[in-house]
């Protein structure tokens, strides 16, 4: 917040509807996504979506350290969602914090539901996601970060998750806030997808909706998914330099 | 192999023609792919009577499975594959092994050639140390169960690890060991090779160098054909071994903790440049069998 607290709510959408960086309601923020962008880890990605930049590690599976929290039939998850200090205007106290345990404990949970973890008894898959940049989203950059490391280091799981947050704006329903329209607008829901199963694996929201801008925010949400999903494939595809298709579609700036 | 992957999809319109000539069709997780009436294999799924892809790589329909070769991926072990493995923790009756895979395997004293008592094991063995041992047997737990006991296993003392991927490990011995033969007979070094990634190097500092520079090109251009020609080409271009002075043994940092305490007297004539080539399909061991210098 710092900063912008102290000015003039800005006009979040204009008379064009266009949105306070010149965006549709139901247009991404630019994305790309580099994977393997670490040698030392076992996969990894770096994710630059708007003016967020996070970069996810994966490692495992691997021993289990604490042994006690090994688990005999299946790995566990390890994930640790981290914001540097840097990352925010104002200077973030480093460490973890209980909105950064939660969002741990959340996006662990989301690749709970795909990963087959049990294949793996006894080991630890953990992923570290590093928030460098924030500008709202950051939960959702670090899992599609993490999604793309996971496959980058070869983990069995039955499909990519695709992450993005809708919100209401100035009245109307938009998709992938930045942070202007994050603390100034009425709602933010994250969510993320399993595109192939259609299954939700996170969803939270903050602030209100009726039941018909919910029922709209998730279709926008979904499709939202997909078309990061679509850019999550052509990332992996490009890290073994095969040749990516057709172009984004008019998500790209 | 050797060929280019088509088009993602291409292999599903293809009729059910036997596999080899078969371009590669490269999968993403969650991607649907043809079983052909095969079964699933590695790296597929089942949903109903779907089948999908859990890993990436490249889909391979080959009686009896249809299965994914993976990009990537910890090392699978697979029984009797000879594998190197890096001492993690001495205990009671056995050692903890790094070999890269997703878990430690346990190295039973009963595995090797030694007897030592209750807490005596860290007179043979200590944590860093490297080791050439063969996968013995794998539980449904998961537990990977390994011996030093065998043609060429034991300790690997002096000399130096790399490590590439697993998947590569076929293309660094070649047809025949045909790859692994040039290596070692280029630069002058001896190499076991483990199925787990690791390689260990032992020789002149420069020769492990060189080694080392080919294993990365392996690694990174693997897949195209023509590579032992390339390999050699490199070797040989950047220039003949020189074996004329005395070996620096400690110009090549050992991958572990502490100066050997065995080596003295063990190694064989590491300057001796007319020494026959170890031979290359068998990774090659220094240090003696069965009741080695170690039983002092």
């Amino acid at each position: 917040m710092g900063s912008v607290g102290a000015k003039e709510i800005p006009e979040l959408l204009n008379a064009e509807g266009r949105r306070i960086d010149g965006r549709r309601l139901d247009e991404l923020r630019p994305i790309s996504m580099k994977v393997g962008a670490l040698t030392r880890a076992d996969g990894s990605a770096f994710v630059e979506w708007g003016e967020n930049k996070v970069m996810a590690a994966v490692y495992g599976p691997r021993e289990v350290h604490p042994r006690h929290l090994m688990q005999t039939s299946k790995a566990i998850i390890q994930c640790r969602y981290n914001m540097a200090a840097f990352s925010v205007d104002e200077r973030k106290r480093p460490g973890q914090d209980r909105r950064s345990q939660e969002i741990s404990k959340v996006i662990t949970e989301a690749f709970e539901s795909v990963v087959f973890t049990e294949e793996f008894p006894k080991t630890s898959i953990d992923i570290y996601i590093e928030v460098l940049q924030a500008n709202a989203g950051t939960r959702c950059a670090g899992l599609i970060a993490a999604s793309l490391a996971l496959a980058d280091a070869g983990i069995p799981m039955a499909d990519l998750v695709a992450s993005v947050a809708v919100g209401k704006v100035a009245g109307r329903i938009a998709l992938d806030l930045k942070k202007e329209e994050d603390n100034f607008g009425e709602a933010d829901m994250p969510l993320a997808l399993v595109p192939q199963s259609g299954r939700l694996v996170l969803i939270q929201m903050e602030g209100h909706m009726t039941r018909d801008e919910l029922r709209e925010a998730l279709d926008l949400g979904t499709k939202g998914c997909r078309d990061i999903y679509e850019r999550m494939r052509q990332a992996l595809r490009a890290r073994y330099d095969v040749p990516a298709g057709a172009p984004a579609q008019g998500v790209m700036a | 192999m050797g060929n280019d992957q088509g088009p993602r999809h291409r292999g599903r319109d293809r009729g059910g023609k036997p596999p080899h000539s078969e371009p590669k069709v490269l999968v993403l997780p969650g991607d649907e792919i043809p079983d052909r009436g095969l079964q699933p294999g590695f790296g597929t799924y089942r949903v109903g009577k779907r089948l999908f892809a859990s890993v990436m790589g490249y889909a391979t329909w080959r009686e009896p499975f249809v299965r994914i070769v993976p990009f990537a991926g910890r090392y699978v072990p697979k029984p009797h594959d000879v594998i190197v493995g890096v001492v993690q923790d001495v205990q009671k009756t056995f050692y903890l092994l790094d070999i890269d895979a997703s878990r430690w395997a346990p190295l039973h004293t009963s595995g090797t050639p030694w007897e030592p008592g209750p807490g005596e094991l860290d007179q043979y063995l200590r944590i860093g140390d490297a080791v050439l041992v063969a996968v013995e047997n794998l539980d449904a737990t998961g537990k990977i169960g390994v011996t030093m006991k065998g043609e060429d296993l034991g300790k690997l003392s002096g000399g130096t690890l790399v490590t590439i991927s697993p998947a590569k490990i076929p293309r660094v011995i070649g047809k025949g060991g045909s790859m692994i033969h040039t290596i070692t007979r280029l630069t002058g070094t001896r190499v076991a090779v483990g199925q787990n990634g690791r390689i260990w190097v032992e020789g002149p500092a420069e020769g492990i160098h060189r080694v080392r520079e080919c294993l990365r090109i392996i690694e990174e251009e693997g897949q195209r054909p023509g590579l032992t020609e390339r390999i050699e080409g490199f070797l040989q271009m950047t220039g003949p071994t020189d074996e004329t002075g005395p070996r620096d043994p400690s110009s090549e940092p050992v991958d572990r903790t502490r100066p050997d305490r065995f080596d003295e007297g063990s190694s064989p004539s590491d300057d001796d440049p007319g020494r026959a080539p170890p031979r290359p399909d068998i990774p090659q061991n220094e240090t003696n069998e069965g009741e080695g210098p170690w039983e002092a």
